[in-house]
């Protein structure tokens, strides 16, 4: 039995939807319909069950539905262990994204407490290549999944960051400014550096652990340039001798903000950004079913798991495989792809939502079995 | 309510009434109805109150209270010389203690939180003033009673960095203040003092 997910989900003037009501059990949902229909605006609606700006990290107004732009509403109820709770999130016109729990107005942080949402999309095909964001990214979003505490770190760190690097801009010398500023970095940016270290070994044992045909990654956190004190104490000690070259630079050059995460095949010995195409997605996925592992292992329940386009990439035989998978952690996973036949493998072990599109309105029907 | 020549001067004052904090334009009005219908009891009473305190009302020129004098009454009690100088974000913040009645030390208001984003410096936040203070003074502790906000606690830290010769203490943690106080009831406010711990 599912202890994570949602039962129902009604998007209101939520990008191409105007109203959206799916009603489902725990079951994972396979959404088909041509491009353009709306089937990833429905996964980044669930998306935004979770803290921070969903998974196309969208701000607030692009949400809203064009033209009218009168401001959007998705609402969940979401069962978790047990519970259900009324989750709500919105922003009026122009406004920020607000969230209501059980009828109450709540923090984005509060949602991390109730829901667990980790997700892949096309765009993270080239996570292996590109910059370190996106690696940082999608290791934040796993420390998140492990340590909901995780987001209020993060984002104390960022804030006293930004305010040192506008001493560092405008060459500020007040040490004792600097000295606070850093002092809060090295609290919140310790905590930081914990959590990711954690969510680096739950991974790495949910791997190890488990019988599953997706590849292995050996993972690891490296920083450009230094070795990154992970202490308190010295993160703040080596902030403080980095101010100088800092102040050069017109920004904080060393520090959590900077960590990467290093991947390498296990099986071939080959770094992540050197494995095929093929390969590099294998990666991925095989990371995204350890942390819903780990998580299962941790708090009882899997994740919630978006899953945009993952169907398509897969040949028969793999397809078949992260079904099976996806089914025994019992998670539900919202999976979309652009024809039902798709989804063959999964025949009544899903529910089906078919998405089409009448004149830049989306519509959603539910579907039997293909 | 069409506004002509003979309503004018009232629709001007509901206008500003409605900008008080608590009030929005329906109340505003219903306030100035009031007044009118009261011109004796209330109304001129309270004209002549705000024309008063319009020219008197000025900043404390030691701690940043308001009052009507150059230096308001705590700083020129010596009762109030205990040797403990608590710091707050705001006079909101000063006067939530005062009414709680705990403390009887003296005050100084900050006139704000450090923030680099929004260009407030020491300079702006009386900083130097209290560190003259604390030595002119025989400061003998320093209670910083300021936000659990990122801005609130770099203040914190700065100034327990500045004073290295003064033992300096922080509210409770836990304890919303830096122009919350205000908000808080007597009783958490006293308790939040009672618990204070070293930086
Ligand atoms: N704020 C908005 N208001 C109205 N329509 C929007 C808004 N944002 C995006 N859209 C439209 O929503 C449509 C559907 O987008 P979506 O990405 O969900 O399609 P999809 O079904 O996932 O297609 P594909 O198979 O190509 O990935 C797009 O045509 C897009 O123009
Ligand atoms: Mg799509
Ligand atoms: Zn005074």
């Amino acid at each position: 039995m599912s202890g994570l997910f949602l039962s129902r989900l009604t998007l209101s003037h939520f990008r191409s939807h105007k109203r959206a009501v799916v009603e489902s059990d725990a079951r994972p949902v396979a959404i088909y319909g041509p491009n353009g229909a709306g089937k990833t605006n429905l996964l980044e609606a669930v998306s935004l069950l979770t803290p921070g700006r969903g998974l196309r990290r969208a701000a607030a107004e692009d949400f809203v539905r064009r033209p009218e732009s009168l401001g959007w509403k998705v609402t969940a109820n979401l069962h978790s262990l047990g519970h259900i709770h009324e989750v709500e999130t919105f922003a009026e016109a122009g406004g920020a994204r607000q969230v209501r729990i059980d009828d109450k107005a709540a923090t984005q942080i509060a949602l991390g407490q109730i829901g667990r949402v980790l997700w892949l999309v096309p765009a993270m095909d080239r996570l292996w290549i590109e910059g370190a964001d996106g690696r940082r990214r999608f290791l934040d979003r796993a420390a998140l999944s492990f340590e909901p505490r995780h987001a209020e770190s993060s984002v104390t760190y960022e804030k006293a960051m930004r305010e040192r690097n506008r001493l560092l801009k405008d060459m500020v010398r007040d040490p004792h400014w600097y000295g606070a500023l850093e002092q809060q970095m090295a609290e919140a940016g310790a905590q930081v550096l914990a959590n990711r270290r954690l969510a680096v070994e739950m991974l790495m044992s949910a791997q190890t652990e488990a019988a599953t045909a997706f590849p292995m990654a050996d993972l690891s956190l490296s920083h450009p340039d230094t070795e990154l004190p992970d202490t308190e104490d010295g993160l703040r000690d080596a902030l403080a001798d980095n101010r100088r070259s800092d102040l050069a630079a017109g920004r904080t050059l060393i520090g959590p903000h900077r960590t990467d995460l290093d991947a390498v095949f296990r099986a071939k010995g080959v770094a992540a950004r050197d494995c095929s195409t093929g390969e590099q997605k294998a990666l991925l996925i095989s990371l995204i079913l350890a942390n819903a592992r780990a998580l299962e292992q941790m708090i009882g329940m899997p994740p919630i798991l978006l899953l945009d386009e993952v169907a398509a990439h897969l040949d028969e035989g793999r397809r078949a495989t992260l079904y099976d998978e996806i089914c025994a952690l019992g998670a539900q996973a919202w999976m979309t792809g652009t024809g039902a036949e798709l989804f063959a493998e999964l025949g009544d072990r899903a529910q089906y939502l078919e998405v089409t599109d009448d004149a830049g309105t989306s519509s959603v029907t539910m579907k039997e079995a293909p | 309510m069409a506004t002509d020549d003979s309503t004018a001067d009232i629709e001007r004052l509901i206008e500003l009434m409605a900008r008080l904090p608590g009030l929005g334009p329906r109340s505003a009005r219903r306030a100035v109805l009031h007044l009118i219908k009261k011109r004796q009891l209330q109304l001129l009473p309270l004209a002549e109150a705000l024309h008063r305190v319009g020219t008197t009302a000025r900043e404390c020129l030691n701690c940043g209270n308001i009052g009507t004098g150059d230096v308001c009454g705590i700083c020129a009690s010596e009762k109030r010389a205990t040797g403990e100088l608590c710091v707050v974000e705001d006079v909101a913040d000063l006067w939530a203690m005062e009414r709680a009645g705990v403390f009887k030390g003296r005050y100084h208001v900050l006139g704000g939180t450090l923030s680099a984003l929004d260009a407030v410096g020491p300079e702006e936040l009386r900083i130097p003033q209290l560190i003259d203070r604390v030595a002119a003074e025989s400061i003998t502790e320093v209670i910083l009673a300021l936000g659990a906000t990122i801005d609130g606690q770099t203040t914190a830290h700065y100034i327990a960095d500045r004073l290295q010769d003064v033992k300096v203490t922080s509210l409770a943690q836990g304890v919303p203040v830096g122009g919350e106080l205000d908000y808080l009831d007597d009783g958490t406010i006293t308790a939040a003092l009672k618990a204070r711990r070293s930086l």
